[in-house]
């Protein structure tokens, strides 16, 4: 019992986290139509500033600072890799997304040396705390609850604001959008600083939980939560944030199957075996639109 | 018209190259004091080596993305299960125990090359061709195999839209690996432990009985079986089927209108691009003396889709030049930025380990950005003309703006 | 349903035709004849089904309902199932009910003989002229591709390079043939989109708006060259036509529909007098 709830408890604490970073490349992806492959990188190099900053400067500054500094680099990367092929076929898009990837991880390699780093211990959040019989970090706790308020602050966010409805139009038409005189460019941009935004409290809350950081740290959490989003219904908010929480128990759950099956090597590969069954049975995802094209 | 006089010119080139290779292999024995690139363990050979790989991935992968307009992300995948088809096949059953001692043995007790062994005989000529025909039919194997699950998992991708596609069969690719590094099918795989033991390009090399190199092939064997691959998906892109790849990349619509069956030529485009993807894995476990299965991430994907990025999408002598330069830069070149440097009391700032990568990912994403259309376009390297022969009268295509 | 001439094999017989998206009924009902080696235009204001209803005979769309026969032969055949049994507002919903459910893709179409045009023009754009013709080639081409690739297949790729260069002549074209397709004038282009159509030896010719964006100049020619291809290949032509120029000067027999209904048929001159086609067209006039 106490196996079940603590298995129970991670899984909806990574689901958590996997959310934040899937919130991103769902907003993305609505607007852009762009797999934006960099973004499990930004969340790594979040987390890497997370360490540096904090081995620097007071936690009640760093921690902020992280943040900052990753909206930063989220809205920098857009101007400069996406914005210039905004009119250039789709998937070169992607192949500059891929190549900021590629460049993020080598950096991050060259700066740390290639070796994993440690994540400093912070306050509350990495203190143990007794549930229900089961030994675990406060993070874990606070993880849902935070992932639902912020969720929630955005959804608020895009449904009754102005940038929010200028949001919600480009996803539906972004020629028409232009033509209408919303600042196309402007709304990607806030977009991107969303999307960052809530990869750094993802990272914060994420790498809380992990031994280290290594630079191909956020590849593979970055590669789930898009699953997650494309199950959820690319462009949805609420279905990206239920795809990763599934997402994170399912994976959880399988890693805690009985060692003789020797089935945790397949914890990643199930989220791409849920992503083909997805996209094969509904493309569309659980709460997504499905499209057809003009003859 | 033009394009098919283009193929005689160019056979004449890949012939020349490999003679060419062949020499250069062994030069140095030929004559004596020649400086050290010229000597067998040279860069330059690793390198020309690993580029004769990458090159066919990467042509295979252009093949679909380029030609076919298939944006598909599998290709370490592809490469993965045919390292693995080539590394099982041909190692000894003698040395089988000692791989696969973990798990107490390998579930196939036979060999290929054995195999052809036990009637062409185990030493002098008679082993040597049981050799190449075992490893060349390996080589096919482990193509088909890539091919078979290309097919199989071509039902569901296939039907996906571009980037769906892309994110599909890079999945597929991640499932793969995590397969075959699954203790229980230890017996096959080696669980996540690598496979080796198997002929490798050294294995070419021409010995006499004291195992003295007398000629060295191991060079020329990964240039002659890329070049022999390359020229048949050439002469597969210039057909009526290229032509028929093209249009579906052109415009999906208009070729089912013109009665081009979408899924029939896409998977077909896949499968092949799989085979030739499988054959460039078992050619890369041949240049790695191993085959590991975490070896096969997506990075190397990404890696092979920026080398034909930077050649030009849609251009075959641009992936191979661009894999040469890409190899050679990150293998040779710019190797001198991942070491300390002075220049007399004065450090140079900045080179240390990784920094040789950072910059080549500035160089790529430049590439990128601002020349997307990379070294070639969608042209290619006339070979006519580079042999000096008369210009064709008719006028050559366009580029495309 | 009228007293038209039966005298005629029927090419392309569509019977209550249904395509609906959604809620929304967008050709509606729909029957009608084509008979063989005549030229029959289906025309409506904007928005009235046209190309819809040419997407449903090319299998681009599958119809809700109804039936589409070629050559004596079924085709197409669907009845609404599943969500669409539910919010189908069309009529005839049982009548295919017992029937097998037909819905061939659009290249299995073309393979039987029905080729196409495009409203806004589909060229393979990174081909040249010569290669758009010679690229629709491909489906009637018996090789495979062992056969293509280790040139096993050079007499009939000379052939097909031959034809295709016998039909670029014919339509005015080899003057071009190594241009990109797209670098052609627009009224070529349009003349370049019907050569690479004929390229697959169709039976039936289906033209979407094939003189829209041309002067006035360019469209009686283009009626005189629709008059002449129709007599060389012995097809049969159903257009969607916009000018009306063009469809009283070549249609056999006319077909109006308005909101995916049909609203009037006959000879042009009995079009051209019918009053709700009139009233149909009043006020959109201007639009074209």
């Amino acid at each position: 019992m106490e196996y079940v709830i603590s298995v129970l408890l991670s899984g909806i604490s990574v689901g958590g986290q996997y959310a934040l970073i899937a919130i991103g490349y769902t907003l993305v992806y609505g607007i852009l139509r762009l797999i934006n492959f960099a973004h499990g990188d930004v969340f790594m190099v979040a987390g890497l500033m997370g360490i540096y900053l904090t081995s620097a400067l007071p936690i009640t500054v760093s921690l902020p600072l992280v943040i900052l500094l990753t909206v930063l680099l989220g809205f920098t990367i857009e101007r400069a890799a996406y914005k210039p092929l905004r009119n250039a076929p789709r998937m070169s898009v992607m192949i500059s997304a891929i190549g900021v990837s590629y460049l993020l991880q080598n950096t991050a390699t060259y700066v740390t040396g290639g070796q994993p780093m440690t994540y400093p211990t912070i306050p509350f959040l990495s203190d143990t705390v007794n549930v229900a019989g089961t030994q675990t970090k406060w993070v874990v706790i606070i993880t849902p609850f935070l992932v639902l308020a912020l969720v929630l602050g955005l959804t608020q966010l895009i449904h009754h604001t102005k940038v929010g409805m200028a949001m919600r139009a480009v996803s539906k038409d972004f020629e028409t959008s232009r033509l209408m005189g919303i600042q196309v460019n402007s709304v990607i941009s806030v977009t991107f600083i969303i999307g960052s935004a809530l990869a750094a409290v993802g990272s914060i809350l994420f790498f809380t939980n992990y031994p280290a950081i290594t630079p191909m740290a956020g590849a593979m959490p970055g590669l789930k939560a898009f699953v997650a989003a494309v199950f959820g219904g690319i462009g949805s908010i609420p279905g990206a944030v239920l795809g990763a929480f599934i997402i994170g128990i399912c994976e959880t759950i399988i890693k805690g199957l009985p060692s003789a099956w020797d089935v945790s090597v397949f914890s990643d590969a199930f989220t791409f075996a849920l992503l083909i069954i997805i996209l094969v049975f509904k493309p569309q995802g659980l709460f997504g639109e499905a499209a057809t094209d003009k003859v | 018209m033009k394009k098919n006089k283009n193929i005689l010119p160019a056979l004449f080139g890949v012939a020349a190259l490999l003679i060419f290779i062949i020499l250069l292999e062994n030069i140095s024995a030929i004559i004596p004091g020649l400086p050290q690139v010229f000597q067998p363990t040279s860069p330059l050979f690793t390198v020309l080596k690993k580029a004769a790989v990458y090159s066919l991935v990467a042509v295979s992968m252009n093949l679909l993305n380029g030609f076919t307009g298939l944006f598909s992300l599998g290709q370490a995948g592809f490469m993965l299960l045919g390292a693995y088809t080539y590394a099982i096949l041909t190692v000894p059953a003698s040395q089988k125990d000692q791989v696969y001692y973990l798990f107490g043995g390998c579930a196939f007790k036979f060999s290929i090359v054995d195999l052809f062994q036990s009637f062409l005989g185990s030493s002098g000529a008679g082993g040597a061709a049981a050799m190449v025909l075992g490893c060349l039919l390996s080589i096919i194997l482990a193509g088909c195999m890539a091919g078979f699950f290309a097919y199989l998992i071509g039902f569901p991708v296939l039907r996906l839209k571009s980037d769906y596609l892309a994110i599909a069969t890079l999945g597929f690719a991640e499932i793969l690996r995590a397969i075959f590094q699954w203790q229980k099918l230890g017996p096959i795989t080696n669980g996540a432990n690598m496979i080796k033991g198997f002929p490798t390009f050294s294995s070419f090399n021409i010995t006499d009985a004291n195992g003295n190199v007398l000629v060295r092939l191991s060079t020329f064997v990964p240039f002659f079986i890329t070049s022999l691959c390359i020229v048949l998906i050439v002469l597969l892109i210039r057909s009526s089927y290229g032509r028929a790849f093209q249009s579906i990349r052109d415009d999906e619509v208009a070729s089912e209108a013109m009665g081009i069956g979408l899924f029939k030529h896409k998977m077909l485009s896949f499968v092949i691009s799989s085979f030739f993807a499988g054959v460039g894995g078992a050619l890369f476990a041949m240049y790695v003396a191993n085959a590991q299965a975490k070896a096969f991430t997506s990075t190397m994907t990404y890696e092979i889709l920026l080398i034909v990025v930077i050649g030009g999408i849609g251009s075959v002598s641009g992936s191979v030049l661009a894999t040469f330069l890409y190899v050679a830069c990150s293998e040779w070149w710019l190797r001198f930025l991942d070491s300390e440097m002075f220049i007399g009391s004065f450090k140079v700032p900045l080179l240390r380990n990784g920094f040789r990568m950072v910059v080549f990912s500035i160089v790529i994403m430049v590439i990128v950005l601002f020349f997307s259309r990379g070294i070639m376009g969608n042209r290619e390297i006339d070979f006519g003309r580079l042999l000096g022969k008369k210009r064709n009268v008719e006028t050559g295509k366009k580029k495309v703006g | 349903m009228s007293g038209k001439a039966k005298e005629n094999e029927i090419a392309l017989h569509l019977e209550n035709i249904t395509m609906q998206f959604g809620g929304v009924v967008s050709v509606n009902n729909l029957t009608l004849d084509v008979p063989m080696h005549k030229i029959i235009a289906l025309i409506g204001p904007n928005g009235a089904g046209k190309t819809t209803a040419f997407n449903c005979i090319t299998g681009v769309y599958k119809p809700t309902n109804g039936l589409i026969e070629f050559m004596g032969k079924p085709m197409v055949r669907n009845h609404p199932s599943g969500k669409d049994a539910k919010t189908y507002k069309g009529e005839n919903a049982d009548k295919y009910a017992s029937d097998e459910v037909l819905s061939p893709t659009p290249d299995e179409i073309t393979k039987l003989g029905i080729a196409r045009t495009f409203q806004n023009i589909r060229l393979w754009k990174s081909m040249t002229v010569f290669e758009n013709v010679l690229t629709a080639k491909h489906m009637r081409a018996k090789q495979n591709v062992f056969s293509a690739v280790f040139r096993g297949n050079l007499a009939e790729e000379n052939r097909m390079r031959e034809e295709t260069m016998e039909l670029l002549k014919e339509q005015g074209l080899d003057a071009y043939k190594d241009e990109l397709a797209v670098s052609l004038p627009y009224g070529l282009q349009r003349r370049l989109e019907i050569a690479r159509a004929l390229a697959t030896n169709p039976t039936l010719l289906l033209l979407d708006e094939p003189a829209a964006g041309m002067n006035p100049q360019e469209t009686l020619e283009l009626a005189d060259f629709v008059r002449e291809i129709r007599k060389k290949y012995g097809l049969t032509v159903f257009l969607i036509e916009h000018h009306m120029d063009l469809v009283m000067n070549i249609s056999d027999y006319i077909y109006v529909i308005d909101f995916g209904s049909e609203i009037a048929q006959g000879v042009p001159e009995a079009v051209q007098k019918n009053q709700k086609v009139i009233e149909a067209y009043l006020g959109v006039a201007e639009e074209e």
